[in-house]
């Protein structure tokens, strides 16, 4: 065994070396979830059977009417719930989301001559006792109430669906139409249920107009996200973000197809201006083609660097703060820049999974595993913006390739996203001609 | 005389060698995998794989001291890691075909190797380094009607002789499945999704099916796919740990002897799937494969 470490070890070095070299272009413009509407985001933090989730609410309303109720496959005591900051999430979504980068022709006159330019830097972006009685009644058991941060929470078992709804509804919490059939299962599979709603007081003195995300952590072999209660949520295809924090490597689903969305591919130039659009329709596209069964791969990094960087990659205190229990508060912390090169590794590895799903197409929850895949991917973009500068010998060579490159990459933008070919083209500039400023012939001054 | 003609009636390629389907049906699945479906099959851990499963049974060969190299059984060995394992490192996939081919060599009761080369394999690494799994997701659905078509036609074809196992466990299986859902008041959409998985259809077709593993007798055969299925359903369900069928069938290997002590049943013999042959023929049964 020391033999087959000894081996990982010197791979590892290899391949991160090797790919620090590599510039995968300026980082201009990124996908993240505020794309989707009511996107949900979860952080999932696994190692061995220990795992630490983080739920981001998406909900858009009144809190008072903001309810949640996630099985979980263990009793919660209070010291493993806690709430986080919203923007530990907004951080990560931001380092993982797909990136556009661009890169800009070199004088096709000159000599090719790497261009030191200034990259543009992302913005970085209780319980009375009344609910007690009304509880045994219905064959509840509150097992634990807890009151932590601006949420009341409960962890309840049951002996049967019918009651536990009915408590639930008795006490004004409102479950969709058909739910009674999948809390029955999660029950029979001996899961607690994790109840959160807003206590109107905490939020209001802890002065937040959001709802912060609610974090558990807890020990259990199931390495899973239940779904099925979200699919009684909405009508329609709903979204989920899943970011995995693991140690050795990609996360992927056991029980659906894991696939890399289409990447590091050549876009026209007007994508820039419209890449919101191009991603939702890329990834709509992508979802039909694996017959919305399929869940997406966006990105899988080491967390310790990033090329190009559509955010900083997270320190160790928001790694910690996420739940990342294994990384020290000694490991290295993190400098902005273009591209972050591998230091010192975290050994953090971040998975993010992009999801669209309904009861149709996912009939059973998510279950997952950690492989030992530390290969890099991310959804990678690019635009080329053609040499616009003075031309000092002829183009035309130059021009014709261009002409051919763009429309190539009509083809692919119409290929990922469904657009109509006609309508790209339409958007893609026909290519200006600079002409030559060819030296002054010799002959022009023999007589002037 | 007859020694001359045995080798060359070995030497020629016999249809009814049920391994020439089986090879081209596994290939057809590799290549499907690979441009289809794109789920991370590595051309070099491929290669490697053959190369390596080739070699170490040539070696075996040689010193055992058997009368000919077969290439056909470690070709199919070969071809199903190459489906069922992952992994990010080169050298496991040479130790997986080593380990693979090895055992059948090393491993052995009464003449027979008692684990499957393939899972054997495959298991060792998944216990024994974070850098081996079994993506069993990623067949996806779609494609899946062909490929159980392809499948069953290539049961039909071959391997009626022995189908038996796989019958027994992919029925037992589905009941249990089933019944499961039924328990929790799953809908059976549920029990379909888990049995529509492409790494399940290829234990059951290309692993466990396996005539050399499984019991000689066919009562033991339809046993043993019937218990093989319901530690499946403990692993999975009970230690929730991905790759149930192939950690079940490793642990249940060890019975196949047991189940063979007990029920007196005829070894098997690839160029001759549906004749009878005697145990006792040492002639019709010596060989690695």
């Amino acid at each position: 065994m020391r033999f087959l470490v000894l081996i990982v070890v010197a791979a590892v070095t290899v391949t991160i070396s090797q790919t620090a070299e590599a510039f995968c272009g300026f980082y201009v413009a990124k996908a993240d979830t505020a794309l989707f509407n009511r996107a949900s985001q979860v952080v999932m933090v696994r190692d061995g059977d220990r795992t630490v989730l983080t739920m981001a609410n998406d909900f858009e309303g009144d809190v008072k009417d903001f309810a949640i109720v996630i099985p979980v496959p263990t009793f919660i005591e209070r010291e493993q719930i806690n709430v986080a900051e919203q923007g530990l999430i907004d951080h990560l979504d931001a380092y993982t989301a797909p990136r556009l980068v661009e890169y800009f022709d070199p004088d096709p006159c000159a000599m090719y001559e790497r261009r030191e330019l200034m990259s543009q830097l992302p913005a970085a972006s209780k319980v009375n006792a009344d609910a007690i009685g009304r509880a045994n009644a219905a064959g509840v058991t509150i097992e634990a109430s807890y009151t932590v941060g601006e949420y009341d929470i409960l962890i309840l078992s049951g002996k049967e669906s019918a009651g536990l709804i009915r408590w639930l509804n008795d006490s004004g919490y409102r479950l969709p139409q058909g739910a009674e059939k999948i809390v029955g299962s999660y029950i029979r599979q001996d899961m607690r249920f994790f109840v959160a709603k807003v206590n109107l007081d905490e939020q209001k003195k802890a002065g937040f107009s959001y709802l912060r995300p609610l974090q558990v952590a807890f020990e259990s072999k199931k390495f899973m996200l239940p779904i099925r209660l979200g699919t009684l949520n909405a009508d329609g295809m709903q979204e989920l973000y899943v970011y995995a924090l693991t140690r050795s490597g990609r996360v992927e689903t056991t029980n659906y197809r894991t696939v890399r969305l289409p990447s590091n591919t050549e876009v026209p130039e007007f994508v820039q201006a419209e890449f919101g659009d191009f991603y939702r329709s890329m990834f709509a596209r992508q979802v039909e083609k694996e017959n919305r069964r399929a869940v997406f791969l966006e990105y899988a990094w080491d967390m310790a660097w990033c090329d190009p960087c559509a955010a900083d990659p997270l320190s160790t205190d928001e790694l910690r703060r996420l739940g990342v229990f294994w990384v020290g508060p000694n490991a290295v912390g993190e400098k902005p820049a273009r591209s972050i090169a591998p230091q010192q590794p975290q050994n953090v590895f971040v998975t993010r999974l992009h999801v669209r799903y309904d009861a149709e197409h996912f009939p059973e929850d998510l279950m997952f595993q950690e492989t030992g895949d530390r290969q890099n991917f991310q959804g990678r973009y690019v635009v080329r913006h053609p040499w616009k500068g003075k031309a000092s010998c002829d183009l035309s060579d130059y021009q014709a390739e261009l002409a051919k490159r763009r429309e190539r990459e009509a083809q692919q933008l119409a290929h990922l996203t469904g657009w109509d070919i006609d309508d790209i083209r339409a958007k893609i500039p026909t290519v200006a001609y600079n002409p030559p400023e060819l030296p002054e012939p010799w002959w022009k001054r023999i007589w002037n | 005389m007859n020694t001359v003609t045995s080798a060359r009636e070995q030497s020629r390629i016999n249809l009814r060698d049920p391994r020439y389907y089986q090879i081209a049906v596994l290939s057809t699945l590799v290549t499907f995998g690979v441009v289809g479906l794109n789920f991370g099959i590595s051309a070099a851990n491929a290669v490697t794989i053959v190369t390596m499963a080739l070699a170490t049974q040539y070696a075996g060969t040689r010193l055992c001291g058997l009368p000919a190299f077969d290439p056909l059984s470690p070709l199919i060995t070969a071809l199903s890691l190459t489906l069922l394992l992952r992994t990010d490192l080169l050298v496991l996939a040479a130790l997986a075909a080593v380990i693979a081919i090895g055992s059948k060599f090393v491993i052995r009761v009464r003449g027979k190797h008692v684990f499957n080369p393939a899972n054997i394999a495959i298991v060792t690494l998944i216990l024994a380094t974070d850098h081996a799994w079994i993506s069993s997701g990623q067949w996806g659905n779609a494609a899946l009607g062909a490929f159980a078509l392809s499948c069953l036609g290539f049961l039909v074809l071959t391997r009626a002789k022995r189908a038996e196992t796989t019958l027994a466990f992919l029925g037992a299986y589905s009941l249990l499945l089933v019944g499961r859902a039924l328990w929790l008041g799953d809908p059976l959409t549920i029990p379909l999704h888990q049995l529509s998985n492409g790494a399940l259809l290829i234990f059951a077709f290309f692993m466990i099916s396996d005539p050399k593993t499984t019991p000689d007798h066919r009562i033991g055969r339809i046993f043993y796919g019937a218990f093989v299925a319901a530690a499946t359903m403990f692993v999975q369900f009970i230690l929730y740990e991905p790759g149930a069928p192939v950690l079940a069938l490793i642990a249940c290997s060890p019975v196949v002897p047991v189940i063979d002590a007990l029920l007196c049943g005829s070894k098997y013999n690839w160029s001759l799937p549906s004749a009878v042959i005697s145990t006792d023929n040492p002639k019709l049964v010596k060989g690695v494969s």
